[in-house]
């Protein structure tokens, strides 16, 4: 090898004289690499097909994304306008205005992100215990607890919500408040509490037993072998059940109404209330707003209901994800990974 | 999980130890056991016990038994008119939605994990519904007819599809009506199988490659085999998602008719507890289908032993 490498004018290297027929074949070969490619490269051929699939998908996935946004900037005219199907010939705030108004979006932001933050809080810690409980203990009845576990994830909570609600309303828990959410994720029974327990379970699985087991004999006791040991080694698993908790709390409707109660979901002063909720009903909260002012002469009338309105609502309910989702791309999209969600 | 069965304590030998583990165990689970007690099989009883009683509320949950037992059951059948429908309607979406689902989430993964420019971008995209896909933002994008690609609804598909029986050619419609809900309801399903194919020792595909392998060949031998277990994984939290999701009509029909005064809450339980059970025996499906056939080998490897056995007899 080492001989090849002093003398590259050897026989590697390409000999000088060549005819015309040998060059031909030369260069079709070249080309014929660079269209279908050879083993360690991918030729411009795959990697059209490869680029065309992924931009397709890519833009399938955007398009409702897009759609919304252009929509809600739409004015009356451009709605009716079949020309304009995609940019607005005037771009027209009065549909977000309107819609902060209808959804007395600020007030309502405030209330979601209490609804979302405290419960996902209690449910990272509480989770965390639990699932390094299953993992590092050995104890009787493991088995059939962690079968119930894989029960509550299964099966849907239409079944439970019901007779957890008369529960809640039987103890005066279900006034638009927060406590039903907050007991909830304490007991380890939030949104989908069972994924985050089995999350973490497979994460402490993966960690070595022995880091744990030292710590022990060095005279540090189970809970502070815990909070020393194990929460630190698993940040990773807890930024993704923080982040998804997050999500799936403020993204939730069907549980949310019965957990606030009929009335608080009715009239939003009465207690907290989510955006999903505000948006699912839109048309009710529109026609009380435009009944007030419609009476009202002289007042600035909001737009009539139309489907810029709607989007731009849309766009408005799903913003603060958005940013969220912009500012921590990198924690969600890598979390799978990280947090070894597909085990062994 | 090996190593922990590898327990040093012998269970008729209580030491200290054990018996202090046995205690932290259930330290550790204590909050979760309270809560699961309470909110699941308490709960679950309790919606059970409904189900089989007609429930009023003066003053507190008056239970009063029913003539037969299963009285609540028997009205759901013959109250819900569309269940039959709504219930086939649903299966055969099932149906068609499992597997382009997984395909697309394993073509995606695939294509992201293969070297491309921009895949930071490109993997942003593609998990984006996750964040904001959720059950009223999908009722108000499907109200604008945004669900649909609108290059595939009219055209050469339509003509194609007019030829087809009409049992078949209605959910293919629905289905490309509404393409883009399916794909975005892959989200999850790319980030496993992505994750998974990471794990896939690269070494192997060296060597597929230093034997000769095509591509073709190192997909169906390699990459496959890998990811099965994953297939199981996402068909399970497919079925689970789609059943349950807030967008689901039978949920919605329980939904109504739980706060319909006139069926009522034990109507509503008797109902829930049908479905479930319809869920449970579609989950049992997908696992039995989509499963690892370890049994196979073990036969092949039985018959194989009793092949070998007669033949030494036979010597």
């Amino acid at each position: 090898m080492k001989l090849a490498i002093k003398h590259p004018s050897g026989a590697t290297a390409a000999p000088a004289p060549r005819s015309n027929a040998q060059k031909k074949a030369a260069r079709k070969e070249y080309w014929k690499k660079k269209f279908l490619g050879s083993a360690d490269k991918r030729g411009l051929i795959m990697s059209f097909v490869i680029y065309t699939l992924l931009i397709t998908i890519a833009f399938i996935y955007l398009y409702p994304v897009l759609y919304m946004v252009s929509r809600s900037l739409m004015g009356k005219n451009d709605l009716l306008d079949s020309a304009a199907k995609w940019i607005p010939s005037q771009i027209d705030t009065k549909n977000y205005t309107d819609s902060i108004l209808i959804m007395d979006y600020w007030n309502s932001l405030y209330k979601n992100l209490v609804l979302a933050l405290v419960p996902t809080i209690c449910q990272v810690l509480v989770c965390s215990f639990v699932g390094y409980g299953f993992a590092r203990y050995k104890f009787p009845g493991k088995m059939l607890w962690m079968g119930i576990l894989v029960l509550s994830f299964l099966l849907p909570t239409q079944t439970t919500s019901l007779p957890n609600y008369l529960l809640f309303r039987s103890l005066k828990l279900a006034d638009g408040s927060v406590k039903p959410f907050l007991i909830t994720a304490i007991l380890g029974q939030g949104f989908k509490s069972s994924l985050c327990i089995l999350i973490f379970y497979n994460f402490h699985n993966q960690v070595p037993k022995s880091l744990i087991e030292a710590a022990e004999i060095d005279g540090a006791g189970h809970i502070k072998a815990y909070f020393r040991i194990a929460i630190p080694l698993s940040t990773a698993a807890i930024v993704v059940v923080a982040l998804f908790s997050f999500v799936w709390y403020w993204n939730e409707t069907y549980l949310v109404r019965e957990y606030l109660g009929r009335e608080a979901i009715s009239n939003r002063d009465i207690g907290l209330t989510t955006l999903m909720i505000e948006l699912n009903k839109f048309q009710t909260s529109y026609d009380a707003v435009a009944n007030v002012r419609g009476t009202s002469a002289g007042s600035t009338s909001v737009n009539r209901m139309n489907e810029a309105l709607k989007m731009a609502a849309t766009v408005l309910a799903i913003l603060p994800m958005m940013v969220l989702y912009f500012l921590l791309q990198k924690q969600f999209v890598e979390s799978v990974d990280r947090a070894g969600i597909t085990g062994e | 999980m090996a190593k922990r069965e590898k327990n040093p304590h012998d269970k008729h030998h209580l030491t200290k130890r054990t018996v202090m583990e046995w205690l932290y165990g259930y330290v550790f689970l204590a909050p979760w056991i309270v809560g699961v007690s309470v909110f699941f099989i308490y709960a679950m009883v309790r919606s059970l016990m409904f189900s089989f009683h007609t429930v009023k509320f003066d003053q507190g949950i008056v239970m009063t038994p029913l003539a037969h037992l299963f009285d609540n059951y028997a009205q759901v059948f013959t109250l819900e008119i569309n269940l039959p429908v709504v219930l086939s309607e649903f299966a055969i979406s099932l149906v068609l939605q499992l597997p382009i689902i997984i395909s697309f989430a394993l073509i995606i993964a695939l294509l992201l994990n293969s070297k491309i420019r921009c895949r930071s971008a490109f993997r942003m995209i593609f998990f984006l519904p996750v964040i904001i896909a959720t059950g009223p933002v999908m009722d108000m994008l499907t109200a604008q007819g945004v669900a649909s690609i609108p290059m595939v609804s009219e055209g050469a598909l339509a003509s194609i599809l007019s030829g087809l029986p009409e049992f078949l050619s209605e959910p293919i419609t629905d289905l490309f009506s509404s393409l883009i809900l399916i794909l975005w309801n892959a989200g999850i399903q790319i980030l496993i199988f992505l994750a998974g194919l990471q794990k896939v020792p690269t070494a192997m595909y060296e060597a597929a490659k230093i034997d000769g392998a095509s591509g073709w060949e190192t997909f169906w031998k390699i990459t496959l085999p890998n990811v099965k277990s994953l297939i199981l994984l996402n068909s399970i939290y497919t079925v689970v998602t789609l059943a349950t999701g807030g967008n689901n009509a039978i949920i919605q029909m329980i939904y109504d008719a739980t706060n319909n005064a006139q069926k009522g809450y034990s109507y509503g339980a008797a109902f829930s507890w049908i479905y479930t059970l319809i869920i449970c025996v579609i989950l049992v499906i997908v696992f039995l289908l989509f499963r690892e056939k370890s049994d196979k080998n073990v036969k092949y490897e039985e018959t194989r032993g009793a092949v070998l056995e007669r033949r030494k007899q036979a010597k």
